[in-house]
């Protein structure tokens, strides 16, 4: 295209414009996955400086939860992060149970890592295959999209949905696991692996695709720390902090499990570690697998908290009253205040809750990881070119349910 | 573990420490906010408590409690090395403030926006007090009790756009010379369309009617392409 600025005053001298130009990026842009907008202002083709606006997918999480009672905040804990609702569920349910003090039976505990594991090998799949496919390789998101798919259908047989499960409950789940349950997860699993190898052998001796990352993006692990970052971008610097690790919920301290860590904290290293947190993944799986009894009760034996069988509901005047109790005024939380924190898809997911001792939450705060993280995108993206926008952005994995609520 | 933490605020600050809880395993320590910025940054500095982690911040409303101010401002942070975590709690009033902690944690700008945007608690110094998660024009706190959950709020009009003076280089509309003429305005002899963004600032653009050749030559160079 001929230059624009082609007057008398101008001729001759300008072809592109000399000061830092300013552009939007986003908010709906087909490069960016994820609802955010962007202001870039830019050098040429160097980002000299950018202000990340998310708020686009806000649709007042906290807010919606003030007015519901506590078993109805699991469908929207389900849509914060939803490449992997299983983890929001459960993490909401241990809040919930922590300020309830309630303990939930060691099978339910084992089901609730299976699945959360489960979901986390989802997002990570998903997270990596649309990073490569940004960088102009589709084979792998094709490849890693259609395991992802044979996971939701663990999920799907278990829960009755692909995504948005709704499967968690205060002081269990919402059913038992099948009885299929074990094998067709023991069948997938090899599948993953598999998948992985292929998807790897693709990438890892691929000039462009190694040129396109190693080395954007980066982050220093004091920068990443005060920032706030948490999950794999924080680990892909160095910082072995895992919430499974470093304060174990659940039986996370009874499995056997190495949290990798990276040691630049670009692009390359993000996706390392997703790709070896997958793997660590399946092997908790498998250690769950063994270690999870085939019968036994899933929910707490607790009738304040949980709904009593259905049979007894028809049949006896004291299970239709809990029932009708539980139901129409929710399960009665004691009064109190407390912070409960797992290690979600992108890191730390944490739910500070406030009880008044009703049915009704009195305050759910959820400390979103990747809110943080994309703060820090800022610092990741100054200095390095608009082409490297996109995958650095595909690489900390921003999830618009979660960042935005 | 991180009782250690409360002894050595309580034996730093005495009875500057308002008090200190440790429920669910939870530490807790309630400061006045007056004191807010300088235990922030004593817990970041001092070797034993080491919390160099940013976690969160944030705000709950308690309109209805009479004997303490409205909102509670809540810091979490931990501590890498050591491991342990804590909560700093402060009340201020509605219209009330408390020190940015921006200057300690750089990670706590967007959380403080978010509190601002979403209750209304005004963080002193900090270096980009805006919203974040709503719009500029909107109206009230959304998190606040009082704010009725079906409220609706008004239109907004078209934003003006200051201190852009300089566009890129594209044609007139959002920088696809090459499509989105409005036919009907060129059939009728008017200009050709533009879009509202950018519609102000016509202006300063030098050489505006070349533009138009430029779009009419673009479009016969697609035309003769595609042929």
């Amino acid at each position: 295209m001929e230059p624009f600025y082609e007057d008398e005053e101008h001729e001759g001298t300008l072809e592109l414009p000399a000061e830092p130009m300013r552009i939007n990026m986003g908010p709906s842009h087909p490069a960016m996955h994820g609802t955010i907008r962007m202001v870039l202002e830019l050098d040429g083709e160097t980002v000299m400086d950018l202000d990340i606006q998310p708020g686009y997918l806000h649709r007042g999480f906290e807010k919606s939860c003030e007015r519901g009672n506590w078993t109805q905040v699991f469908p929207y804990a389900d849509r914060l992060n939803y490449v992997s609702p299983m983890l929001c569920n459960v993490g909401f349910s241990l809040a919930v149970e922590k300020l309830a003090g309630l303990k939930v039976p060691e099978r339910c505990t084992w089901y609730r890592m299976i699945l959360g594991e489960i979901s986390r090998i989802t997002d990570h799949l998903t997270c990596n295959s649309a990073t490569a496919m940004e960088l102009g390789a589709f084979t792998p998101f094709l490849w890693c999209i259609k395991v992802r798919d044979w996971l939701w259908d663990v999920l799907e047989q278990e829960t009755g949905a692909r995504m948005t499960h709704s499967f968690g409950r205060i002081g269990g789940m919402a059913k038992e696991p099948t009885p299929h349950f074990k094998e067709s997860v023991r069948a997938v699993l090899p599948q993953v692996d598999e998948v992985l190898l292929e998807t790897e052998s693709l990438l890892l001796k691929n000039r462009i695709f190694l040129d396109r990352t190693q080395g954007i993006g980066k982050l220093s692990k004091e920068r990443a720390l005060a920032w706030g970052v948490t999950g794999p971008v924080l680990r892909s610097t160095g910082v072995d902090y895992d919430v499974r690790k470093a304060h174990p919920y659940m039986f996370y301290d009874a499995v056997d499990f190495d949290v990798p860590v990276g040691h630049d904290g670009d692009n390359y290293d993000r996706f390392m570690v997703r790709f070896e947190e997958v793997r660590q993944s399946m092997k908790i799986i498998e250690q769950c697998l063994d270690k999870m009894p085939d019968k036994g009760p899933i929910n707490a034996d607790d009738p304040r908290f949980v709904l009593p069988e259905k049979l007894d509901v028809y049949n006896t005047i004291e299970a239709t009253i809990a029932h009708f109790k539980i139901v129409m005024e929710g399960i009665k939380v004691p009064a109190g205040e407390c912070y409960s924190f797992t290690e979600g898809g992108n890191g730390e997911l944490g739910f500070f809750i406030v009880s008044d001792g009703s049915g009704t939450p009195y305050r759910v705060r959820c400390r979103p990881p990747c809110f943080y993280n994309l703060q820090a995108c800022r610092e990741m993206l100054i200095g390095d070119m608009v082409a490297d926008i996109v995958p650095t952005f595909g690489s900390i994995n921003m999830i618009g349910g979660e960042c935005d609520r | 573990m991180s009782k250690k933490v409360l002894e050595r605020l309580t034996a730093q600050f005495g009875d500057r420490i308002l008090a200190t809880s440790s429920h669910f395993g939870d530490d807790e320590a309630v400061v006045a906010p007056k004191d807010w910025l300088e235990v922030a940054r004593f817990l970041r500095d001092d070797p034993e408590c080491d919390m160099n982690h940013f976690v969160d911040v944030t705000c709950v409303d308690y309109p209805m409690r009479e004997d303490l101010p409205r909102f509670d401002v809540l810091l979490f942070v931990r501590s890498l090395a050591k491991k342990h975590r804590v909560r700093i709690k402060t009340r201020v009033d509605e219209g009330g403030s408390v020190a940015s902690l921006v200057p300690v944690w750089i990670g706590a700008n967007w959380g403080e926006r978010e509190a601002w945007d979403m209750f209304g608690v005004v963080f002193e110094g900090h270096p980009d007090p805006r919203r974040i998660l709503m719009y500029d024009e909107f109206v009230g706190h959304p998190l606040r009790k009082d704010y009725p959950i079906e409220k609706t709020q008004p239109l907004v009009p078209y934003r003006d756009v200051e201190d852009i003076d300089k566009l890129p280089p594209f044609g007139p509309d959002e920088g696809q010379p090459w499509s989105r003429i409005d036919w009907q305005a060129r059939i009728e002899g008017s200009d050709f369309q533009v879009s509202p963004a950018i519609g102000e600032q016509q202006g300063q653009r030098p050489a505006l009617s070349k533009g138009i050749e430029y779009t009419e030559l673009d479009d016969e160079a697609a035309r003769t392409a595609t042929e």
